[in-house]
């Protein structure tokens, strides 16, 4: 990381269809800090997570990134993990992970090999990595989109639901990137039902529009 | 540079890997272009006359067929979100995905039409004309049709409703087009004007359409 960044959100307010899913949200992230994003279904963890990576528009309230070098890359500083793995079928595991160092990587002279090796491992991806991605199982899948992260390192990390299908030692391999991620630095926003490794430095609860 | 070349690969690999896209687009001007003489009698110098018009409305409705997998499965697996958060601003993705669509369809409709064009014989001395003005007319063809791509995301049946949005904007295409075509053939006018109309179009679309389907992707995103 450049230089220490903080994801600051004051009184953040959001509609969908009509319904205010939460309003009043404030919260201060530092550099190296995890927030768990907890609530009941259809609190609008997800609406959150896709509202600060850019993909939906508040209609209350600031969402700032500070000590980032220019106005407005919030949406570029950030890595989202949805439900949807936004992978390729008819691409092999590699392929897939390549496009995305291609794509994200942002013209990176020598991004692409080393880093889709890095990732291939840290997921234990590295044995599949020649076959078509549409032939993994779902736990596989979400292994590919969790290795997106590593290929593409960006400050900000977003996860909706991380571990949904996967194994043990895959949750293991999913603490240890989160604990790494934050450790260079970076801060990650996760929403997550089952309990992970990782050290938090608070929850947001939603649905009832507290810090706790 | 580098994210603009690995999006624009991408899709052409992907066109040519998710089979399909290509094989039945060009099947599908095959058969169409085929079975017109067998519904009009074999008086050649009708299919002579008509053989640039039916090339082009088959081309249309051609590339129509693939036209709603410029966006539909990038958004339907969540890549979209990804494109959306790189590095490129979203006009940007949008105009190289659909400059994928018009390599991947329109390049190889233009260069399969001079020989459809024997089944209706068409003049030997139109034939470079036709397949300049379509590599000229077909730009244009991609990039208006991934505005209809974007603004049907996420609807079922959307093709249908894809071609009713796009095929009515694709009359000045199709007008200048065989113009330019007939004017080559029977004369006396030249074919450079309406030519460059065709010209103009497309360079049009190249700047206009990305923007309009950009805005209609922000809305699906929701």
């Amino acid at each position: 990381m450049a230089q220490p960044i903080s994801l600051i959100a004051h009184d953040l307010g959001c509609q969908r269809g009509g319904r205010t899913l939460f309003q009043g949200l404030s919260f201060a992230l530092g550099a190296g800090q995890a927030l768990l994003v907890s609530g009941p279904n259809g609190a609008g963890k997800t609406t959150l997570l896709r509202l600060i990576a850019g993909l939906l528009p508040w209609q209350a309230g600031r969402l700032s990134l500070e000590g980032a070098d220019e106005e407005g890359a919030l949406p570029e500083s950030c890595a989202y993990v949805g439900h949807l793995n936004g992978i390729k079928a008819a691409q092999s595991v590699r392929e897939n992970l390549a496009f995305t160092a291609d794509f994200l990587g942002g013209g990176r002279v020598g991004a692409g090999r080393e880093s889709v090796e890095s990732a291939l491992a840290a997921f234990g991806l590295g044995s599949l990595a020649h076959l078509p991605a549409g032939l993994l199982s779902a736990g596989q899948k979400r292994k590919l989109a969790l290795s997106r992260l590593v290929v593409a390192p960006r400050p900000i990390w977003l996860l909706d639901e991380p571990s949904v299908s996967l194994d043990a030692s895959a949750v293991k391999a999913l603490d240890a990137a989160i604990g790494k991620h934050l450790k260079e630095g970076g801060l990650a926003m996760v929403a997550s039902h089952t309990p992970l490794k990782v050290r938090f430095a608070g929850t947001l609860v939603l649905g009832e529009g507290r810090l706790g | 540079m580098r994210p603009a070349l690995a999006l624009l690969l991408r899709d052409i690999k992907l066109a040519w890997r998710e089979g399909g896209a290509i094989g039945t687009t060009l099947g599908f001007y095959l058969v169409v272009v085929a079975i017109t003489p067998l519904g009009l009698g074999p008086d050649l110098n009708l299919l002579s006359r008509i053989a640039a018009g039916v090339l082009w409305v088959a081309l249309l409705l051609a590339s129509l067929l693939s036209a709603d997998r410029i966006f539909h499965n990038d958004y339907e697996d969540g890549t979209l979100d990804m494109l959306a958060m790189g590095p490129l601003p979203l006009p940007l993705v949008a105009a190289l995905k659909s400059l994928a669509h018009w390599i991947t369809t329109g390049v190889p409709l233009a260069l399969l039409a001079p020989i459809l064009g024997l089944l209706l014989n068409l003049p030997i001395n139109a034939v470079p004309w036709l397949v300049l003005a379509m590599l000229a007319g077909t730009p244009s063809v991609s990039f208006v049709a991934a505005i209809g791509a974007s603004l049907t995301l996420g609807l079922r049946r959307s093709g249908v409703l894809l071609a009713l949005l796009v095929l009515p904007l694709y009359v000045p295409v199709l007008i200048f087009g065989v113009a330019t075509v007939s004017a080559a053939t029977t004369g006396p006018a030249s074919p450079w004007p309406p030519f460059l109309m065709l010209c103009a179009l497309s360079l049009a679309s190249l700047v206009l359409a990305p923007i309009a389907a950009a805005a209609a992707l922000r809305t699906a995103m929701r």
